[in-house]
């Protein structure tokens, strides 16, 4: 390794500091995995297992038992039917409401970076500001409004929730990336005669190919997490996982069923992890993009 | 809401002419209506009618009358809610703070040309692809201090050793900012490590030409270029903790007692299960005015000003 590092700001020779660096890197890491050691281990052990004590260690008598249980059997308060109700009520809020709030995220952020509606810039301020304010300011007044209308809890009203509050990110996210192309393709397209949906559909969805998979990212994640809106408006027959999963957890008599527990807080957290790692750099790039940028 | 003014410089497209114009932009405004429905309705309409039912005597039912600032009275006199104000002020410093220092440390180590750069950026970050419900869950059950990690130490020897702090009423709160730092942390550690490898290799060439030690070409340095994404990481964080509210519920319910309640979960509580609507919208016009005199300013410089694609 005689060669010069094209970036190289330091030699890659093992010295003592790179030692340390490595060790805390290491010992970092550690902490970070920890938790997903425990809760795997503690999933695939019987509870006479559990009761024993060492939350560490792997488990001797191997089972899938509790992931079995979790998924179909588990009590969430009256019902036992495990978590799986929870998780196919979250696909069926996920999908609409992902394809919404992209769809009405990139329309707002295309008018409002290349068409000059008049208080397009104050109905975009406060959309940001709004951004920041604790849901539950907002939450007491939309019960009622979704009580008047006659759909509080339902499909419909939990998917309107997340579109409606997946507006001010999306919003931002497809402005920005709209504002870095070039005007004159927008210009272009206006004088071959374009109007405003024919420019959007056919020149600005097509280039809007990686915008759409962050934000795919970003609100699948961010809805499949959802506890407080899930919990608020979806209703008994629509809870997502997240609150199955609470109730699971909380809602046990007698002895709790840790594997149990833990196999079911796998289950939940699966879907958002596949899209972490299959998605990698793309996942940092959302949360940057829907943040970092102004 | 009525501070944000706009300024409007050279936003008018050339041949501007009344009707034409107009016309023209028509399909645009009507793409931005849903939008601007919701921001009325929703954004602007439900926060004025939370903070107009905070001065009233509500309780299961809304009432419209007005009773001034007596449910502000009572809520300072609440020790539920007291103590849930001194909660988010402990862990909003706390888990700010914890995950800057943490965060920036893991992305100066990962800045050292490692090897298996990827893998450590993936484990740092993965928590935070995870809810809170999920993270708050499995922290309740490490914590445990029947089975958990106390038991385990203890088992290696240690017989006295304790680490009971879930259960305690002075230590509970404690327990939360550790999970929200293992969920957070690598969040800021990923913004600022974007930030670190936008620092100019000449900076570091010169630095070294000077002789100037590493870490204090990262603390008298780089830390002060990295100021911009110092406050992006700060902001994200600090909208995190004003909505803390999942982890708590799933970790510790509020307890032991209400020695972890928070402002979200006093205004949840309240709203809907405590059936005093005066008091719980009181307590989030409280939230909204925190947050809101935190970041009007901030909004108002980083987005509203310089507006415009040309800016």
């Amino acid at each position: 390794m005689n060669t010069a590092e094209p970036q190289g700001r330091r030699p890659r020779r093992l010295t003592a500091g790179r030692m340390g660096v490595y060790a805390l890197l290491i010992s970092a890491a550690l902490f970070f995995l920890l938790p997903l050691w425990i809760m795997i281990v503690t999933s695939l052990k019987p509870m006479e297992e559990i009761r024993l004590g060492n939350i560490l260690a792997l488990p001797v008598a191997f089972t899938l038992e509790a992931w079995t249980k979790a998924w179909s059997s588990a009590c969430t308060g009256l019902e036992c039917n495990g978590i799986s109700v929870g998780f196919w009520n979250s696909v069926r809020i996920l999908i609409p409401s992902v394809v919404l709030s992209i769809a009405f995220g990139a329309v707002n952020g295309y008018a409002l970076s290349f068409w000059r509606v008049k208080g397009a810039n104050v109905l975009f301020g406060i959309l940001l500001l709004g951004a920041f304010i604790p849901y539950q300011v907002f939450l007491y007044p939309l019960v009622r409004i979704f009580s008047m209308t006659g759909i509080y809890n339902s499909l419909p009203c939990i998917v309107i929730v997340h579109v409606i509050f997946g507006l001010p990110t999306m919003t931002l996210l497809f402005r920005n990336y709209y504002a870095g192309l070039p005007l004159e393709l927008f210009k272009a397209a206006r004088i071959d005669g374009g109007g405003f949906w024919t420019i959007f559909l056919r020149v600005m969805l097509p280039m809007s190919i990686p915008m759409l998979v962050v934000a795919t990212i970003l609100q699948v994640t961010g809805i499949w997490n959802d506890f407080i809106f899930g919990l608020t408006f979806a209703g008994r027959e629509n809870l997502p996982m997240t609150v199955q999963l609470n109730n699971i957890v909380h809602s046990t008599q007698g002895e709790r069923a840790y594997n149990v527990d833990m196999a079911a807080t796998m289950l939940a957290a699966l879907v958002p992890l596949v899209v972490y790692f299959v998605s990698g750099r793309w996942f940092v790039r959302g949360i940057a993009a829907g943040a970092v940028k102004g | 809401m009525s501070t944000v003014s706009i300024s409007t410089p050279a936003v008018t497209a050339p041949n501007s002419h009344g009707r034409r114009l107009f016309r023209k932009r028509l399909p645009a405004a009507m793409a931005l209506l849903p939008t601007a429905l919701v921001v009325l309705v929703v954004y602007i309409g439900c926060m004025v009618w939370t903070v107009r039912l905070s001065f009233t005597s509500s309780t299961l039912l809304p009432k419209l009358d007005w009773v001034g600032m007596t449910q502000y009275t009572r809520l300072f006199a609440n020790d539920r809610f007291v103590t849930s104000a001194e909660n988010i002020v402990i862990f909003g410093i706390l888990f700010i703070a914890g995950c800057l220092i943490l965060g920036f440390l893991l992305a100066v180590f990962i800045d050292q040309n490692v090897r298996a750069e990827g893998i450590f950026r993936t484990v740092f970050l993965y928590p935070y692809a995870m809810s809170f419900v999920v993270t708050g869950v499995a922290w309740q059950w490490f914590l445990n201090p029947g089975l958990g990690l106390q038991k385990v130490v203890r088992d290696l020897g240690f017989e006295s050793f304790t680490f009971d702090w879930i259960v305690s009423q002075d230590m509970a709160i404690y327990t939360i900012v550790i999970a929200g730092l293992w969920h957070g942390s690598g969040l800021t550690m990923a913004i600022l490590l974007a930030g670190l490898r936008g620092v100019d290799e000449d900076l570091w060439k010169a630095a070294k030409v000077d002789g100037i030690p590493t870490w204090r070409v990262y603390t008298s340095i780089v830390l002060p270029l990295l100021r911009p994404m110092v406050v992006t990481a700060t902001v994200l964080l600090a909208t995190g903790v004003v909505k803390l509210y999942d982890l708590v519920v799933a970790m510790t319910m509020g307890g032991p007692g209400i020695a972890t309640e928070v402002p979200a979960k006093f205004v949840m509580d309240h709203l809907f299960e405590r059936n005093n609507i005066a008091l719980g919208t009181a307590a989030a016009t409280i939230m909204l005015i925190c947050v809101v005199s935190i970041l009007a300013p901030w909004v108002y410089a980083r987005y509203v000003r310089p507006q415009g694609r040309h800016a």
